[in-house]
């Protein structure tokens, strides 16, 4: 470490950066990484978006309009990965690299290379990915939990989409032992664990969930590709495979997955919420411990998923109690944050206005989950667009608008700048109106009986898709706005102070000058 | 058992309230068994304690977001950071609450799992993209698939309205059909990939698996035609496989099973045999709209 009275030292801190293409494609400075990231997810947003609204166009009516049945679930399947592996995880690792040093008092992260490895991994894997449209029989079409024998029906599209999903999970993997050194490793002194950011320790145990569950998935999509390519027969039942062990696979994967794509969320929230309450977090310990039991349960509650496969009883009465269970912690963390705001000095500036969408609206999709955790009302729920209103609720309005409101909050630190606060409510107000508009019909439509995935649709359905084509449409557009502030703050606006908010936020990033110093602290910071 | 009546009381006024409920479509059907009953109890329950438990939260959220805002001069009460007995409550009074949505939902899934004493065992065999019902030691079986003028105007750029086509993608050449009040057990597989048999008014979603047989079982109760979809992604016609069951009287089940028989033995060869359509459209089912 450098020493912190060499005042030389000090005055060669920026000359050091690099510049032009060198300082991104060889980058190794964090602030730099975490930029790369979350313009890479923004970037990915909006592609998954026009993927999205492609498929809002063609059901706006029954009969098909638009697109091929064939290409319309290739765009689902993309949609879904693309939103998962390429918006979601990357905007999340984005804001972890930016602030995970800044909160804990480090100069960097601790894996500086690899950082850069992980981050310039995942152009390449959606590269990979995106190529697959344009071979024979277009991009993958089996939906994005690849189940068999559909997924192992595809044609050139089936090794680029395994390829792409182990690139994918070596770039998280990476991701998340980086987290983990770091923040085990780079605390200032006297930064002890129970004192962490409740930002860093969501982190921290999202990164766990990374290194536990990426592996089974690569584990399974290589196995799809022996049983496609070299006549294996792992879940191929013409073999004597089994279909349904890949489904018990892939989602013990992919229910912790979902905590991966929540917990940071959680996380930026509770950052959030008590800086504009002007009052500490309620029940710190408490929401920690949460933490941890969420992600915990999350490794046995996978085949919740699939109660329709004909699970024995004994299999599929505990799924459904041990589902049931997640609500505790849950509900647990809601009650914080609402006791956060309880006798607190509220004011709503952007990042407040989101985070309080993401509370009412990610709890709205918590009860829905809690629905679809009833096994018999889950045999009408599952497949249908009940399922697709709940888990938009809890990724768009949930993660999403964690991450526009982590976005908010910190922008400033990052730029020196503030933006405009009038654009951002805006189109803080334009998206909380227009979410609901999208999503809340579609539970509606599943409950009435709208299978999901389906191109087309009988007449019956018509109008609450109308309905959530408008929204959709409504809520695509309004994200541009979100590019307008980022954009005209990038570029100057009235300058930041080290505090920004006037509400005197807690952490240490806020002791950092705003724009916060390339490399962000050379001297580790005194902790009271 | 009050609160069961409560509840029950409540879901009875949402559903009552409009009559369009049913048929405008935002919210799960009653059905027609004794299961589907159950299911949408138990569905309008919790949603009737979510609706409760929102109306607490989000309160105390909107009072918050009101009443102690920095504008209004509100100061923030440094000292409220934790509370061990508020902190008990709210992690008992929701495990209270999940034992009691337990309890009624573990009931109903062990008699979904009864398939015992069943009168008539049918095979379905989910096909890309059509359904094929094997009546078991009936000599019977047939495929079914999408009804040929929606199939005309599903394609892309048909021209055709889709408004103008009778039960638009929601009716087949060959519905399934089954009787009245008698428990009708399903033996379901795949052929191809995985597909899901579902019909909302039954209650019943269960899995076609290539490989596997999977068992569902329905006692419909009311004469009429059910429609149902492939619920599992299965390709591209995977919106195009829809299900029609139409549950006829005893009597007139035995008659179309008796001329299903004959035109099975009149094809000559092993050929899955069509059931005639004159034997389809009996009186009794014409008349009996579903719902």
């Amino acid at each position: 470490m450098m020493a912190n009275n060499d005042m030389h030292a000090v005055d060669h801190h920026d000359d050091h950066k690099p510049h032009g293409i060198r300082r991104w494609l060889f980058a190794t400075n964090h602030k730099d990484i975490g930029t790369m990231y979350l313009l890479f997810a923004l970037f990915m947003f909006f592609l998954g978006g026009a993927m999205a609204l492609v498929i809002r166009a063609e059901l706006f009516q029954p009969g098909l309009q638009f697109v091929d049945p064939t290409f319309y679930n290739s765009l689902v399947t993309s949609h879904a990965l693309i939103m998962i592996f390429g918006g979601v995880m990357p905007a999340f690792v984005g804001l972890a690299n930016w602030m995970i040093p800044m909160q804990i008092g480090a100069p960097d992260m601790a894996l500086p290379r690899m950082n850069n490895y992980s981050f310039w991994i995942l152009p390449f894997a959606f590269t990979l990915l995106l190529s697959s449209f344009f071979t024979a029989g277009g991009g993958p079409a089996g939906g994005w939990t690849l189940y068999p024998p559909l997924s192992l029906q595809a044609g050139t599209s089936f090794p680029l989409t395994i390829f792409a999903i182990h690139m994918m999970g070596a770039s998280s993997i990476m991701g998340a032992i980086n987290v983990i050194v770091t923040i085990l490793n780079m605390r200032a002194p006297g930064l002890t664990l129970l004192k962490l950011p409740l930002f860093c320790w969501t982190w921290l145990i999202t990164a766990y969930l990374l290194i536990a569950v990426m592996p089974v998935l690569a584990g399974a999509v290589t196995m799809l590709l022996t049983d496609h390519y070299f006549g294996t027969s792992f879940f191929n039942p013409a073999g004597g495979g089994d279909p349904v062990m890949f489904q018990h696979i892939f989602w013990f994967f992919g229910h912790p997955e979902v905590y991966i794509l929540i917990l940071p969320a959680f996380g930026v929230v509770s950052e959030i919420i008590p800086t504009f309450s002007r009052k500490p977090l309620f029940g710190y310990d408490a929401m920690v411990y949460a933490t941890a039991s969420i992600a915990f349960l999350s490794f046995i509650v996978w085949a919740h998923h699939m109660f329709t496969v004909g699970m024995p009883l004994a299999g599929q009465m505990f799924f459904m109690l041990s589902t049931m269970l997640i609500a505790i912690p849950t509900g647990v963390k809601v009650f914080n944050w609402t006791t956060t705001m309880w006798r607190g000095s509220l004011s709503f500036e952007p990042p407040m206005l989101f985070a309080l969408a993401f509370l009412f609206l990610f709890t709205i999709g918590g009860f829905s989950g809690l629905m679809l955790a009833i096994a018999p009302a889950d045999y009408q729920y599952q497949d249908t667009y009940f399922v697709v209103a709940h888990f938009h609720y809890v990724l768009v309005p949930g993660a999403v608008f964690a991450i526009m409101a982590g976005v908010y909050y910190w922008l400033p630190k990052w730029t020196g700048h503030m933006y405009s606060m009038r654009l951002a409510n805006w189109h803080f107000w334009l998206s909380a109106i227009s979410v609901n508009v999208l999503f809340f019909p579609q539970h509606f439509l599943g409950l009435a009986g709208m299978p999901r995935r389906i191109p087309d649709y009988s007449v019956q359905f018509t109008d609450w898709n109308m309905v959530s084509s408008i929204g959709g449409f409504a809520f695509g557009i309004s994200q541009l706005l979100f590019v307008v502030v980022i954009v005209q703050c990038v570029r100057g606006g009235k300058p930041a102070t080290a505090k920004v908010w006037d509400a005197d936020p807690r952490g240490l990033e806020w002791t950092l000058p705003s724009p916060a110093p390339y490399h962000s602290f050379t001297t580790a910071p005194e902790i009271d | 058992m009050l609160n069961r009546t409560v509840f029950g009381a409540l879901g009875g006024l949402l559903t009552a309230m409009p009559a369009l409920a049913y048929e405008s479509s935002y919210n799960m059907p009653v059905g027609v068994t004794p299961i589907s009953r159950e299911v949408h109890g138990l569905h309008m329950e919790i949603f009737w304690i979510c609706v409760a438990i929102a109306a607490v939260v989000f309160g105390v959220m909107i009072y918050s977001i009101v009443k102690f805002r920095k504008s209004k001069g509100a100061i923030a009460d440094q000292t409220l950071l934790h509370s061990t007995p508020v902190e008990v409550i709210w992690t008992v009074i929701p495990a209270a609450i999940l034992i009691f949505m337990a309890v009624p939902a573990a009931k109903t899934l062990v008699k979904m799992e009864d398939t015992a004493n069943s009168e008539l065992s049918v095979k379905v065999t989910g096909y890309q993209w059509k359904w094929q019902y094997e009546y078991l030691g009936k000599g019977v079986s047939f495929y079914s698939s999408l009804a040929a003028d929606s199939n005309y105007a599903r394609q892309l750029h048909s021209g055709i309205d889709v408004n103008t086509v009778k039960d638009y993608l929601l009716d087949v050449d060959n519905p399934f059909v089954v009787p009245v009040d008698t428990k009708v057990r399903l033996l379901l597989t795949g052929n191809d990939v995985i597909h899901a048999w579902w019909v909302p008014d039954f209650a019943v979603k269960k899995d076609a698996i290539p490989g596997f047989i999977n068992e569902a079982w329905f006692k419909a109760e009311k004469i009429g035609r059910y429609t149902g979809q492939c619920a599992e992604l299965c390709g591209r016609d995977h919106g195009f496989m829809p299900i029609v069951v139409n549950v006829v009287s005893k009597e007139d089940f035995a008659k179309w099973l008796v001329s299903a028989q004959q035109s099975a033995k009149s094809l000559a060869g092993g050929a899955a045999a069509l059931p005639p359509a004159t034997a389809v459209s009996t009186p009794a089912m014409t008349t009996a709209a579903a719902r």
